[in-house]
């Protein structure tokens, strides 16, 4: 599905990528760990194609296509979709206007509503986007967005923060939902997601876990026993680990 | 008109004024217009109007075939009023001449909102006058279907001079779209438009006016309205295609307790075209509230955005809202918010903002799939949404597709 190869990216002039590597099957899910300022973020705004992050070296493969020049449209298009940690407000473009832009042609107000529903955001729905919204707010349109949106690859910055425990599970079951957890085979879904507590991990399953210092990827291991290791020893802990 | 026995006194004044010079805007040369048109032939039915007169009217929002969603319609092309009727009790639609026969104390009301030395226009209105409307609501009268009024320039360089007088009575409720538009061949003209608005005790109006005039025409409305107790005032403004110049800066005087107006405006400079507009609330009775919202767009010409409330009572409130978007490398915005207050415990705000579209909602729209362009056609169709308060669905739903139909021509 997703393959980033020996990837270098700048911003600002600065490099923050140092030659990422990682690739995610169809059907998995992945957990990007690291400390503030690691370039996780950089990582999937890079993958999604946004222009600020330059990718000076390397590529990325989606879907075994070389993807590395087409614009973040065409990218969204392919079939990549992200949910964002702190997306702009537009003025008056409401929520319901995203979500219909989202669908790029196959409107269905009626499913639309009952997503909409499901997402606790009924009332959200006819509000500016993102204006005013609270931190689970803004998790939750941006789920719904991207359920509109049905990528095949879907990238999650830090789906869970500033939720509280009632919504977490919430959040947890739409993120299932928009991987197709409740196929047992053939799922053709794959995520990539960052997560700073790991807490959504005890919702979604999934498989690998990498660990990005200062813009490379230290260790790749399994997922829950990254986060374990990180628990216990903290990021230094990485750090030694590689020594 | 000979009948119309005029104040001297205001003749007078008038005279005085021809040649004044506005304190806004550019000044005209008011020699190089003429003010004598051929006259149009009165219809009964609106629906016989001339068929390409009849297009233009119908992109301002006016209903002529089925005018069953219309409770009084007023047409006047050029100098003629070619038709004027109602059809709901309580509300009266007349040409202003006609009413200043039919009743004497229409006097009382003749320039009691605005000045008729104001400026050479409003000079000009006096001394030239053609006609315009003349719209009332009768006391405790709902009226429910709006009522419908177009001023149209059909003859080349004509100087179009109408003075409209709009009175709510005590009480009442009236909805008004008008349209102001041009032929499309009608290569230069002016309009000077007079609208005086009174408003009584516990009367509702809500006034919509769309104009769509053409590249070479210029524009001076000279409007004011009075708010008794509870009154409450609505008015829309929207101008999206090229126009030569436009200078206005309506005044509505909050002279009753709690009275409430509320001024929006969506304006749109093309290349060539130059615009000066602003609203002006003057909160003079305890308890009133204004609002004043207005979105600007420049595409490459001119836009001064203006507005003023000023509070001289206690317990006032207003808000003054000023959003523009520059969506050309040429093109200049200037935001001119004024707030005065003169009283202790008034509480008086102001918002403006003036610049380009942010590129992060750009990229945000085009990662859901949008291209650049779909992405900012929607930013800006966002931007000219303005969600009025106490407007009815229908008229809110007549002001979208205005808009709508104009933003389309934007990209």
């Amino acid at each position: 599905m997703l393959s980033v190869e020996g990837l270098h990216v700048e911003t600002h002039g600065k490099e923050i990528l140092h030659g990422v590597n990682l690739s995610v099957e169809a059907g998995e899910t992945h957990a990007l760990f690291g400390p503030n300022g690691s370039g996780k973020t950089t990582l999937l705004m890079a993958i999604m194609g946004f222009p600020r992050y330059k990718i000076t070296a390397g590529r990325i493969l989606f879907k075994g296509q070389d993807i590395t020049q087409a614009s973040l449209d065409e990218r969204a298009r392919l079939g990549i979709g992200m949910s964002f940690q702190r997306p702009p407000v537009v003025r008056g473009v409401k929520t319901r206007d995203m979500v219909r832009a989202c669908m790029g042609g196959r409107e269905d107000d009626e499913a639309v509503a009952s997503l909409a529903a499901r997402l606790n955001m009924g009332d959200l729905m006819d509000r500016e986007i993102n204006y005013g919204f609270s931190g689970g707010e803004i998790k939750r349109s941006e789920l719904l967005q991207l359920l509109a949106q049905g990528p095949d690859l879907v990238l999650l910055d830090e789906p869970e923060s500033g939720v509280d425990l009632v919504n977490i599970a919430l959040i947890g079951q739409m993120i299932n939902e928009l991987l197709q957890k409740e196929l047992k085979r053939n799922r053709t879904r794959s995520g990539l997601i960052i997560t700073h507590t790991g807490h959504i991990l005890d919702y979604v399953n999934a498989t690998r876990g990498y660990v990005l210092l200062n813009g490379s990827v230290v260790c790749q291991r399994d997922a829950h026993e990254c986060l374990d290791t990180i628990k216990k020893n903290g990021y230094e802990g990485c750090v030694k680990c590689l020594k | 008109m000979s009948k119309i026995v005029r104040s001297n006194k205001r003749r007078e004044l008038a005279e005085k004024a021809l040649d004044k010079k506005p304190s806004l805007g550019e000044d005209i040369d008011l020699s190089r217009y003429s003010s004598t048109a051929e006259e149009h032939a009165y219809q009964e039915k609106p629906s016989e109007l001339p068929a390409q007169d009849k297009a233009q009217l119908m992109k301002v929002g006016l209903m002529l075939d089925d005018a069953s969603q219309r409770s009084g319609t007023f047409v006047q092309i050029d100098r003629s009023v070619v038709h004027s009727s109602t059809s709901q009790e309580g509300v009266e639609v007349l040409a202003v001449t006609q009413a200043l026969e039919k009743y004497d104390w229409l006097q009382d009301y003749w320039w009691h909102a605005v000045s008729v030395d104001q400026d050479k226009f409003t000079a000009q209105a006096e001394i030239d006058l053609q006609n315009g409307y003349f719209i009332r609501a009768l006391p405790g009268a709902k009226v429910v279907y709006p009522v419908q009024a177009c001023l149209y320039i059909a003859h080349k360089n004509l100087a179009q001079k109408v003075h409209n007088i709009i009175i709510a009575e005590e009480g009442s409720e009236l909805h008004i779209i008008t349209g102001c538009a041009a032929h499309p061949m009608s290569a230069s003209g002016l309009h000077i438009g007079v609208s005086e608005f009174y408003i009584k005790r516990g009367a509702k109006v809500t006034f919509t006016m769309i104009h769509n005039w053409a590249p070479e025409i210029e524009v001076r409305p000279r409007s004011g309205a009075i708010l008794e107790e509870g009154a409450v005032f609505l008015s829309n403004y929207v101008s999206m295609k090229p126009i030569r110049s436009l200078q206005m800066y309506p005044v509505a005087r909050c002279i009753g307790e709690g009275a409430i107006v509320r001024f929006n405006s969506i304006l749109v400079a093309p290349p060539g075209s130059h615009l000066d507009v602003g609203s002006r609330v003057l909160l003079n009775a305890k308890g009133s509230r204004a609002e004043i919202v207005s979105r600007t767009i420049t595409t490459g010409g001119t836009i001064v955005a203006r507005g003023h409330i000023a509070g001289s009572a206690p317990e006032v409130k207003g808000h003054l809202e000023c959003r523009g978007l520059i969506l050309s490398e040429r093109g200049t915005i200037h935001a001119i918010p004024e707030l005065k207050g003169e009283v202790a415990g008034i509480d008086l705000s102001h918002e403006a903002a003036v610049g380009k579209i942010a590129e992060e909602e750009v990229e945000y729209l085009m990662s859901r799939g949008l291209g650049r362009d779909e992405a900012t056609a929607m930013i800006v169709r966002g931007f000219l949404r303005v969600d009025i308060e106490g407007l009815p669905p229908e008229l809110a739903e007549e002001l979208k597709s205005a808009v709508e139909v104009s933003e389309k021509e934007l990209f």
